[in-house]
């Protein structure tokens, strides 16, 4: 049943990205961009990484893409009927998903061996409740052990590794983004003073 | 897979699906009926089976009153005429009404209609996904509805439905950040995402906006006082208050539905995005919209006034697990949704709209500055029993002093457009 669902959600990713590349309309390649994130949110969910699944398609589905669709539609570009290829895209565009396959499989390689999996029950969760790595996180654990249905809380887990193992350099990329933030600000105001003037 | 969790959420799926699809008619009923009453109308109070267009001498008139009305109506959209203009991008205007109905319905799967049920060993929880990211994932597929209407706007190739995709399009991406950023107080105040463990942490504490019980008991009791952290609870309603409210608005924000229903603004637009669609694909935009209602007002019930638990200390007397306690909790719970949707309603027929730059300086330059003090309003609270008094003194001094700093910048931005140097 598993497998089914993911070889589903595999499909929906993978189809989503070539009808990306090959459709010639700017708001279909979108489209199919979203549905390509969907399955791979999919796939974040199959692997009980619910919060990353759910981010996946906040993020990404929900405000980037809706950003893009949105000045597509203003700057109503046609449809690109004529695509020349250059030699030199090509090459980049095999060169750039190569490194990311050589890198892939690299990860596959130092991966753990495929016996190690143990999928997520009751008493799985109740094990790592006791955990000495949880002492003194009684909501994470009360969680863990809930009496209905303990779940695993990767919200709170991935918050604690963020805001207090990794603090320093959340701050650091919070700033980076509010200086890139205030950046466009700046010369988006500055062109259209000067456009007017 | 267990074949027990199998079909049990199967069910699941077809009556919480169904009970929506219901809710949303009844929503049509009410919407008409309380309207009537606002402004002193009668409102539909008769449906019959027009007996006459067949030959004969009389129509008959079914003897409930006005309730078939929604079947009618629902018929009505089935048989008209579903014209699609030749000037259409065809693809994308078929696909749009079903992105806005699909998100609605997809988002009720983590509501949790009803206290877990026990048959047999297993415990089932009346939800039909009881994921550990519950608000999470309908703010992630309710984000997607966006899609529906700005593809609507635009693939109808006409300036009006246009400009009504573009304006839904940036209301709801400015909503949805004070809708995320108000709702941190209640994340922090639970710990916790999932929507059941939410609402079986009110059944023990209290609802989150009404804290009259906890585990010692109901607040005329003596078991109630001397609770450890009482102070704190009540001084916890500050932040938790300014959250409902903007949580509220930006969810009618969300909706699209008055007094931001600029999407659909008739008098400049003439039906907003959904001019150029008729028959059954503009009623599946009247679904969505309801559908969304819905979930908004389920989500509301859920997170500020204990989704399904009856309150008032009265669930701790009722057996856990059993079928008919389920059930009682479920009648609850749609009690309490129906409540806001009437509460809906009201607003619509009584509020007017907004002025374009009115709702986006109340998005981006209100709720926007309002949820983020309130999340740090929430944290100092919070915080307080641990860092002492020099502590918390000093954090509100800081939180005080960057208030005043935002309000005055807040209010040069919002001067009226007129003496406004853009």
């Amino acid at each position: 049943m598993e497998i089914y669902i993911f070889y589903f959600f595999s499909l929906l990713a993978v189809v989503g990205g070539v009808m990306l590349v090959t459709f010639r309309n700017p708001v279909s390649s979108a489209l199919s961009m979203v549905l390509s994130f969907v399955g791979m949110a999919g796939l974040f969910i199959g692997l009980n990484a619910y919060f990353v699944g759910i981010i996946q398609i906040l993020v990404y589905a929900g405000a980037i893409m809706v950003l893009f669709i949105f000045i597509i539609m203003l700057l109503d570009l046609n449809d690109e009927t004529k695509i020349r290829f250059k030699s030199s895209t090509v090459i980049a565009g095999v060169i750039i998903p190569l490194m990311l396959v050589i890198q892939v499989l690299g990860v596959i390689q130092m991966g753990p061996e495929d016996d190690s999996f143990t999928p997520i029950t009751r008493e799985v969760l109740a094990a790592a409740a006791e955990s000495e790595a949880l002492a003194g996180q009684e909501k994470i654990r009360e969680i863990l052990t809930h009496p209905t249905s303990p779940q695993l809380p990767d919200t709170n887990l991935i918050g604690m590794t963020i805001f207090r193992d990794f603090n320093f350099p959340l701050q650091v990329m919070g700033i980076l983004l509010l200086v890139a933030t205030i950046g466009v600000v700046v010369l988006s105001k500055r062109s259209s003073k000067s456009s007017k003037s | 897979m267990d074949t027990t969790l199998l079909i049990a959420t199967a069910i699941k799926i077809g009556a919480f699906l169904g009970l929506t699809l219901t809710f949303v008619s009844i929503c049509v009923i009410f919407e008409r009926r309380f309207s009537a009453m606002i402004q002193d109308r009668v409102g539909p109070n008769r449906t019959g089976i027009p007996l006459t267009i067949l030959g004969f001498k009389k129509d008959f008139a079914l003897p409930i009153g006005g309730l078939t009305q929604p079947m009618a109506d629902g018929l009505k959209f089935i048989l008209k005429e579903d014209f699609t203009p030749s000037y259409v991008r065809k693809a994308f205007f078929w696909l749009a009404p079903c992105m806005t109905m699909v998100p609605a319905l997809i988002t009720m799967a983590v509501i949790p209609f009803g206290s877990p049920m026990e048959i047999g060993e297993h415990i089932i929880p009346l939800a039909v996904a009881d994921l550990s990211v519950g608000p999470l994932f309908i703010f992630a597929i309710a984000s997607l509805s966006v899609y529906g209407i700005t593809l609507a706007g635009w693939s109808s190739n006409s300036k009006y439905p246009f400009f009504g995709g573009v304006r839904s399009c940036a209301q709801m991406i400015s909503y949805e950040i004070a809708l995320g950023l108000s709702l941190i107080p209640v994340l922090m105040y639970f710990g916790d995402l999932n929507l059941g463990h939410i609402v079986e942490d009110q059944v023990k504490n209290g609802w989150l906006l009404l804290p009259l019980w906890n585990e010692g008991g109901f607040i005329i009791g003596s078991g109630y006082w001397g609770q450890e952290g009482l102070l704190l609870r009540w001084l916890l309603m500050i932040p938790l208050v300014i959250t409902f409210f903007i949580f509220t608005t930006s969810i009618f924000a969300e909706t699209n539905r008055t007094p931001f229903d600029l999407p659909e603004c008739e008098t400049e637009l003439v039906g907003g995005y959904h001019t150029e669609y008729s028959s059954m694909k503009f009623a599946l935009f009247f679904l969505g919209e309801y559908a969304a209602m819905i979930i908004g007002s389920a989500l509301i019930v859920t997170l500020f006034f204990g989704g399904w638990s009856i309150g008032f200390g009265i669930d701790g007397l009722l057996p856990t697990g059993a079928w008919w306690v389920s059930l009682i909790h479920l009648g609850c719970f749609l009690t309490k949704v129906t409540i806001f949707i009437l509460f809906f309603v009201l607003v619509r027929w009584t509020v007017p709209r907004f002025r374009y730059d009115q709702l986006m300086d109340l998005g981006w330059i209100v709720f926007f500055e309002a949820a983020l003090i309130n999340i740090f309003l929430m944290a100092l609270l919070m915080a307080a029993p641990s860092i002492g008094i020099l502590g918390t003194l000093f954090g509100a001094t800081i939180l005080i002093v960057a208030t005043i700093i935002l309000v005055s910048i807040a209010k040069s931005v919002t001067k009226p457009s007129s003496v406004r140097s853009v």
